[in-house]
């Protein structure tokens, strides 16, 4: 019965698929009004689950999942990753990766109905397409590492423990925009 | 009793509650997404004064949870003792924001955000992404180097009200302004800096929320969070029929075939004064003072979730005046020893014992025995050996789901 029914429907919604596609991207929501949006997700997280939000942690799992596939012994030896991984424990048996999974869908899901999925570059105006691809790639090095130096990143540390008051939470987000303010004059022709 | 946060697994099973994580996740990069986080030229704007977009999502999202997270705990709703506050490990954390500060400015993102920028098919995301992969691939195979300052600096679940000793409600409020003034000095900046004037970024309604706000941040403050009375009388008619029907209060038979349980983490706590606890204690048993057990329910509460907690004072009593404040203060399985210590001798003490130890008349939840020396845990009956008695009794200690995140954070 179902499938009965569903087939004009799905012959009405293809040509408004291929029309999304081809539309103009449409602006952004009010910054305010995606800070309450995000606001009440994250408070969603915490009173269902007493769990914040998070993505690092989850990225962290999916490499040490790859690392534990050609290396175990060396997992195994070390108390890192032994941790997430070591003998018969499975890195991917946790919260934060099933939220991780869920930001890309949800990136994706976004970015498609509102018409901004699309191959290319952002960058500065005076920045080359390969010095971009590089910076990105060295910048996101050094957010990888800070990210599990510091047990978090924006999503983890700075939104989660900043909205239940943790000490050690704000202490880091102001960290991370002393870094990043400290160092911006310096890069201003990547972005300027 | 407050019904969240839930127990998931309970409903859904332990993969099965991973759904719900999997749909806060999509909420999350949903709107992520729909707020700009996608592209990094949004996102480095922040460092250059021109456009505040990165400043106002991130505090106007910490603001707002921060207000219904205390509010709901206010009304009795949610459990803030059972929600994950990330530990504080202060130094290594300031290190890390700061180098996470200098890869955001060069790469244009953080984690999350280049997640949602490679998923929308920005190649610089994608980039960032892989680098972000490589970096904590790198930290996994150094951390070894520096362990000793990664765990320095160690305060546990330290909050802002706690350093500053003020209450949750005003740290609330004051976090708000806060974070209304610098939203009016940000906008000031954009449009000096950025040259921002489209009056259609200034809507009329962000007058009304930031109103709206305040005016909650307000009523958390005047409703205060739940102290231990509050969070026993939500709870206080099913709980005391629990000890009504004495199904809380366990056998000294029971608690000795527990000791030896070597899949239960057993916690002993002697919750009876200095002397006593000196004059004769049960092996491992941990002393804190009455007056200490709200303050330890914290400690308890981080323990793995096999533990099973048994309290015990001279008789019952006191043991269950903490057992109510540990019940109250969300710890799971906490038992009282049926009879107290006075009851563990009765029960366990052979002739020779009680030649040497003569039992004495006394009072209220008083030791019951006339010690004349302090070994404390020195007696054989401190620890019995279990095959030496046949005791008949009925077994009270359940195991329940932990309720609330054992682990959390980006973990």
């Amino acid at each position: 019965m179902a499938s009965v029914t569903s087939a004009p429907e799905n012959a009405r919604t293809t040509p408004a698929i291929a029309a999304r596609l081809r539309r103009a991207p449409r602006p952004y929501v009010h910054p305010y009004l995606g800070g309450l949006l995000l606001g009440v997700v994250l408070f969603a997280a915490f009173f269902i689950t007493g769990n914040g939000l998070g993505a690092s942690g989850g990225m962290n799992r999916l490499i040490v999942l790859v690392e534990d596939a050609l290396v175990p012994e060396h997992v195994d030896t070390t108390p890192y990753l032994l941790e997430m991984a070591g003998g018969d424990r499975n890195p991917l048996d946790s919260w934060v990766v099933f939220v991780t999974i869920g930001v890309v869908i949800g990136g994706f899901v976004s970015g498609w109905l509102n018409g901004r999925l699309k191959v290319e570059t952002n960058r500065g105006p005076r920045v080359p397409v390969r010095l971009r691809w590089v910076m990105a790639f060295v910048g996101g090095a050094f957010m990888g590492y800070g990210a599990r130096l510091a047990r978090g990143c924006t999503s983890g540390q700075a939104l989660s423990g900043g909205a239940v008051l943790s000490v050690g939470s704000w202490a880091f987000m102001f960290a991370v925009f002393a870094g990043a303010y400290a160092l911006a004059y310096f890069v201003r022709k990547l972005w300027n | 009793m407050t019904p969240f946060p839930l127990t998931l697994a309970d409903y859904l099973g332990h993969w099965g509650s991973y759904i719900v994580y999997l749909l806060i996740g999509f909420a999350f990069g949903f709107v992520l997404e729909i707020s700009g986080f996608g592209n990094s030229k949004k996102l480095a704007a922040q460092f250059y004064f021109k456009d505040l977009t990165v400043l106002k999502v991130m505090f106007t999202a910490i603001v707002t949870a921060m207000i219904l997270i205390f509010l709901t705990s206010a009304a009795g709703l949610l459990d803030y003792n059972l929600i994950w506050v990330n530990p504080t490990y202060l130094w290594p954390g300031i290190v890390g924001g700061l180098i996470m500060g200098v890869g955001f400015i060069i790469g244009g993102f953080c984690p999350g955000t280049s997640l949602v920028s490679a998923a929308t098919l920005k190649i610089d995301g994608i980039f960032f992404a892989l680098g972000t992969f490589f970096g904590i691939f790198l930290f996994g195979e150094t951390v070894g180097w520096f362990e000793d300052f990664f765990y320095s600096s160690y305060m546990g679940r330290f909050t802002l009200p706690e350093l500053l000793g003020l209450p949750t409600g005003v740290v609330v409020l004051l976090i708000t302004i806060m974070a209304l003034l610098i939203f009016y000095g940000g906008e000031y900046l954009e449009k000096i800096v950025g040259g921002k004037t489209d009056p259609a970024e200034r809507p009329r309604w962000r007058y009304a929320a930031a109103g709206g706000l305040i005016a909650l941040a307000a009523v958390v403050l005047v409703m205060g969070q739940p102290t231990t009375e509050d969070r026993w009388k939500w709870m206080e008619k099913e709980k005391s029929e629990l000890l009504a029907q004495r199904a809380v209060q366990v056998h000294p038979g029971e608690l000795l075939e527990k000791m030896y349980d070597k899949k239960l983490n057993l916690v002993l706590l002697d919750v009876r004064d200095e002397r006593d606890y000196n004059l004769f204690h049960l092996l491992d048993a941990r002393h804190v003072p009455f007056e200490d057990v709200k303050a330890y329910a914290e400690e308890l509460r981080a323990e793995p979730a096999n533990t099973v907690t048994v309290v015990m004072s001279n008789d019952e009593a006191t043991a269950t005046e903490a057992w109510k404040i540990l019940v109250a203060e969300s710890v799971s399985n906490v038992y009282i020893l049926e009879g107290g210590i006075n009851g563990w001798i009765d029960t366990f003490a052979t002739d020779t014992f009680k030649s040497e130890i003569r039992p004495v008349s006394a009072g209220q939840d008083r030791l019951a025995y006339a010690f004349s020396a302090a070994l404390g845990a020195r007696y054989t009956i401190a620890r019995p050996d279990p095959h030496a008695y046949d005791l008949e009794y009925t077994p009270k200690i359940q195991l329940q789901t932990v309720r609330g995140p054992a682990s959390g954070g980006c973990g």
